[in-house]
């Protein structure tokens, strides 16, 4: 396969399952022209007068759609593991002889694994999504038959707006629907909060499925997908398992070290003055995460601040900077555990905010761009601050981008992360799997010490003569090298498994296949 | 006779930083090296190679090793052979990783002992990032913590320990266990650097020269000069009847801890969060160790949950008299370290006796008055621990006294003259 250098350095093809790919260009440089992609024009004359789209069930929702070989169907992921609709379309699929569908779902979890058996029968061709776990692990192993394509959040929406992916169905998850097709998230048994992940969705598929086990009568309100863009609604017993879909409770770290990450994270925000009156801030909803939103809660308290905004996956600690009067609004694109969907449900302040405001590359403008305070994961930082969130150091697949690379344009990136998980260092030489250019991540914060970018002069004058222990990288990856060893570096085959797309669709890396001994 | 099959470690779905050895010895067929690791693509080649030299090391030629690994670093993985190889051949060969230098320092009699933190002896997890809590001890526990079938391995590991990890200037603390074995441990910590040995159960002075009787030998049989501490820890009714003669069996002695789990049990009573029942028995410690001088440490508190339970402990203890207390979690360090931290009082106080020392240098006097009243070094220098302490815990400017003003400076004076 023809391969060329990107403009991070990176051996990329230019063709990638049959379709032409452009390698990334650096950041901000990739402005495609013409109209976005627009699909099928439907006629309000093939639909029932009384609305009622209710048929007897998925299978034959499947039909009436055409579902055929080689499809591409989407699925959101606000059921998170509690999903129990993604797998039995493939089931369907194949019982119904169907061959080659593209999976494009907006994220996948582990009840996902049962979809290998599907990928080995023929019925599912790739996944174009998020790899974890068994998953990631079938994909590295050279295993798909397709190629793997890994997206962000916003880069899904922007893939869809290219026409770069066309969505054949979309077949959409529903806590709550009617019979017309409005849905919403907030109640029912399965509750998962918000769907705002489906909104590129249902408004570019050709066609439309909405899957729910609590319908009721018209109209479905306020409702988050409307009723108009769908084809069918399918009624089943059980959409989701509710305690997988939402954490009862999400919970704080207890692991001490992570802990004191989190505390010269938050001490790093209140010294380098980045914690300020009116701060927008973003946090996710790992244990580490949730410790940084306690400190920093306790801080704006402390010095009678308030957040302007907060942008979720909320989670109950964000909740309760809402309801203590620390922070103004929350705006959520997903809902971590039951404090907060009961709160989307009944606080006004606490909105649904879609990744088309906040994440979209095509977006006349982004939330994320606003955000003050950032905080993000990774499983490898490189010397020049780039960073990994879809492989392991081992150079295997085992996570998604989620938002990650659309959330590294906010104004202070911040990565609290352990300098080595168990034996395995986390600052690394040259990342495994390159997902986001350093130029774009500020700040490294380690239970060992914290390290600059140096592009970002003003933070590290900002943080002079604070006492805080600040680092080079390179000092500090000397430091765990020195505790763990001087790691091998994993060996690959030739073959390309999975491509990683930057924000704007251009392939900034991609995975191959791990060597096996 | 020996065993031919040896098994070392941990392993399993919750631990992690360990690994587990089963070494089976055999009578041909050379090194086979059976490696399950986590790590494996990372780490595989140099793991098998440590194996390999620590066989040779033990003049082991033919033997089949599995290893099932969760990560551990490599000292863990040679303490875990060596344990095992011990097991199975008779040697007096010791397989030692690399001494850090950073690792060489010795603490002080007098220095702040407010926290230090329990680590179980045989669990590496625990102990790689424990200096970086700034507990002012810590503790590898051979005693309690560790189960009676591990205690070979423990040692083992521990020594491994003092050698390998960096506890970033925390006081470096190892719990013997009692009597006959504790003596043995001695042999394994003594040599790497212990700063201070903990001596559980204690209840009379004659075990106290015991142990350093142990300690001196093994210090002049390898020409060892830095000072080993003991802190006895008093946990039974004769424990404290006989506390003063056993802060005063060794001048090394210079702190003493209580520990009211044992002494409650040996009371036939309940341990209450008030503690009324050993009420006695604290102050009468605190008496003892006062009397001799040196420093009295509270007992653990053990809900690591509640930090207000935990402060308005460590508030009582202060108020009685106790200078510092253990942990069991890396949490409680800072409320600890807060509640037995001077306050403002104690610092102001501190501030006034260390200026009219700076004041009597300056004007080449060797002997320091405040007024009529003549003040003594310990006191000066038990002021400029405070101060340092202070400054320590961002509690006062490092510059302090160049940010006092003449003005103030002639005040804090005569204030103290009163």
């Amino acid at each position: 396969m023809k391969t060329v250098i990107n403009a991070a350095g990176r051996s990329v093809p230019l063709e990638i399952n049959g379709q032409s790919a452009i390698p990334f260009k650096g950041v901000g440089k990739h402005k495609p022209e013409g109209r976005k992609y627009s699909p099928p024009i439907p006629t309000c004359y093939d639909y029932p007068d009384d609305g009622n789209k209710v048929v007897s069930s998925l299978e034959e929702a499947l039909r009436k759609c055409g579902l055929s070989d080689g499809m591409t169907i989407s699925t959101h992921h606000h059921l998170r593991d509690g999903d129990l609709v993604s797998n039995k379309i493939f089931e369907l699929a194949s019982a119904m002889g169907v061959k080659d569908l593209i999976w494009f779902p907006s994220a996948s979890f582990p009840c996902n694994d049962p979809l290998i058996k599907y990928l080995d029968n023929g019925t599912i061709n790739r996944i174009e999504g998020s790899m974890n776990g068994p998953l990631g692990r079938y994909v590295s192993e050279g295993r798909m038959k397709g190629t793997a394509v890994l997206r962000s959040h916003g880069g899904r929406v922007q893939a869809i707006q290219d026409g770069e992916v066309k969505i054949d169905i979309a077949v959409l998850a529903a806590p709550t629907a009617d019979s017309f097709g409005n849905a919403k998230g907030t109640c029912g048994s399965s509750a998962c909060g918000v769907l705002g992940y489906a909104k590129a969705d249902y408004m570019y598929a050709s066609k439309v499925i909405v899957v729910t086990d609590n319908l009721v009568d018209l109209p479905c309100f306020p409702m988050e997908i409307e009723g108009n863009y769908v084809d069918c609604v399918v009624v089943v017993d059980k959409i989701g398992i509710p305690e997988k879909i939402v954490s009862g409770t999400t919970q704080i770290t207890k692991s001490p070290d992570r802990l004191l990450i989190a505390e010269l994270t938050a001490s790093f925000l209140e010294k380098s003055g980045i914690l300020k009156d009116g701060v927008t801030i973003q946090a996710g909803a790992g244990g580490t995460s949730l410790a940084i939103a306690v400190f920093v809660h306790q801080l704006l308290k402390n010095k009678g601040w308030k957040s302007k905004f907060g942008f979720g996956g909320s989670t109950k600690y964000m909740v309760k900077m809402l309801e203590e009067g620390q922070m103004g609004f929350i705006l959520d694109a997903q809902v971590f555990d039951l404090d907060s969907v009961k709160s989307i449900e009944n606080n006004p302040n606490h909105i649904p905010y879609s990744v088309f405001n906040a994440y979209n590359y095509h977006s006349k403008g982004n939330l994320t761009s606003m955000m003050d305070i950032m905080i993000l994961g990774a499983t490898e930082v490189d010397l020049n601050f780039n960073g990994n969130v879809v492989t392991h150091s081992d150079g295997y697949l085992l996570h998604g981008i989620g938002g990650w690379q659309n959330c590294l344009h906010a104004r202070n990136v911040i990565l609290p992360i352990p300098l080595f998980r168990d034996r395995i260092p986390v600052i690394v030489d040259e990342v495994t799997t390159l997902c986001g250019p350093g130029e774009l991540i500020d700040v490294i914060i380690t239970e060992r010490g914290i390290a600059i970018n140096p592009l970002r002069q003003d933070l590290i004058d900002s943080v002079k003569g604070s006492g805080l222990p600040m680092r080079t990288l390179m000092e500090l990856k000397e430091e765990a090298e020195k505790i763990c060893g001087i790691p091998q570096k994993p060996q690959f085959e030739e073959d390309i498994v999975a491509a990683i797309k930057w924000v704007d669709g251009t392939v900034i890396d991609v995975v191959r296949k791990i060597k096996t001994m | 006779m020996k065993k031919s099959v040896a098994i070392s470690g941990n392993s399993g779905p919750k631990i992690r930083s360990d690994c587990e050895i089963v070494i089976e010895l055999k009578s041909e067929g050379g090194i086979i090296i059976d490696l399950t690791s986590k790590v494996k693509v990372l780490y595989g080649e140099s793991i098998k190679i440590l194996i390999s030299e620590i066989l040779v090391f033990f003049k082991v030629q033919h033997a089949v090793v599995k290893v099932n690994d969760s990560g551990a670093l490599p000292f863990v993985i040679a303490a875990r052979m060596e344990s095992a190889v011990k097991q199975l051949i008779s040697t007096d060969l010791e397989y030692l990783p690399e001494f850090l230098p950073e690792n060489s320092y010795s603490t002080t009699r007098n220095r702040f002992r407010f926290s230090r933190l329990y680590l179980p002896g045989n669990t590496p997890g625990l102990m790689i990032n424990a200096g970086l809590h700034s507990a002012d001890g810590i503790i590898l526990d051979l005693e309690d913590s560790v189960a009676p079938e591990k205690k070979n391995e423990a040692r083992i590991l521990v020594r491994n320990a003092l050698r390998q990890i960096n506890f970033c200037g925390a006081e470096r603390m190892v719990r013997i266990n009692q009597g006959e074995r504790g003596l043995e441990d001695l042999h394994f910590v003594i040599p790497h650097n212990v700063n201070l040995v903990l001596l559980p159960k204690c209840e009379n002075a004659d075990y106290i020269k015991l142990v350093e009787k142990e300690i001196a030998g093994i210090k002049s049989k390898l020409n060892l000069t830095k000072q080993v501490f003991l802190m006895p820890i008093i946990e039974s009714a004769l424990g404290i009847e006989n506390s003063f003669e056993i802060v005063k069996g060794s001048e090394n002695v210079v702190a003493v801890a209580i520990g009211l789990e044992d002494y409650t049990a040996d009371l036939g009573v309940s341990r209450t969060i008030e503690g009324k029942e050993s009420f006695y028995a604290r102050t009468r410690l605190i008496v003892a160790a006062k009397a001799a001088g040196i420093q009295p440490i509270d007992s653990v508190f053990s809900d690591v949950a509640d930090m207000e339970a935990l402060k308005q402990n460590v508030m009582i203890s202060k108020s009685l008299g106790f200078e510092g207390m253990g942990c069991i979690h890396p949490r409680q360090i800072s409320v600890i370290r807060q509640g037995f931290a001077p306050d403002e009082t104690d610092i102001e106080k501190s501030k006034k006796i260390v200026l009219a020392f700076e004041t009597a240098k300056l004007n080449g006097l060797g002997v320091v008055a405040l007024g009529s009243k003549m003040i003594d070094p310990p006191v000066v220098a038990r002021a400029q621990r405070t101060i340092d302490l202070a400054v320590r815990l961002g509690l006062l400017s490092a510059k302090w006294i160049d940010e006092t003003s003449p003005e103030e400076k002639e005040a804090k004076k005569e204030t103290i003259r009163q």
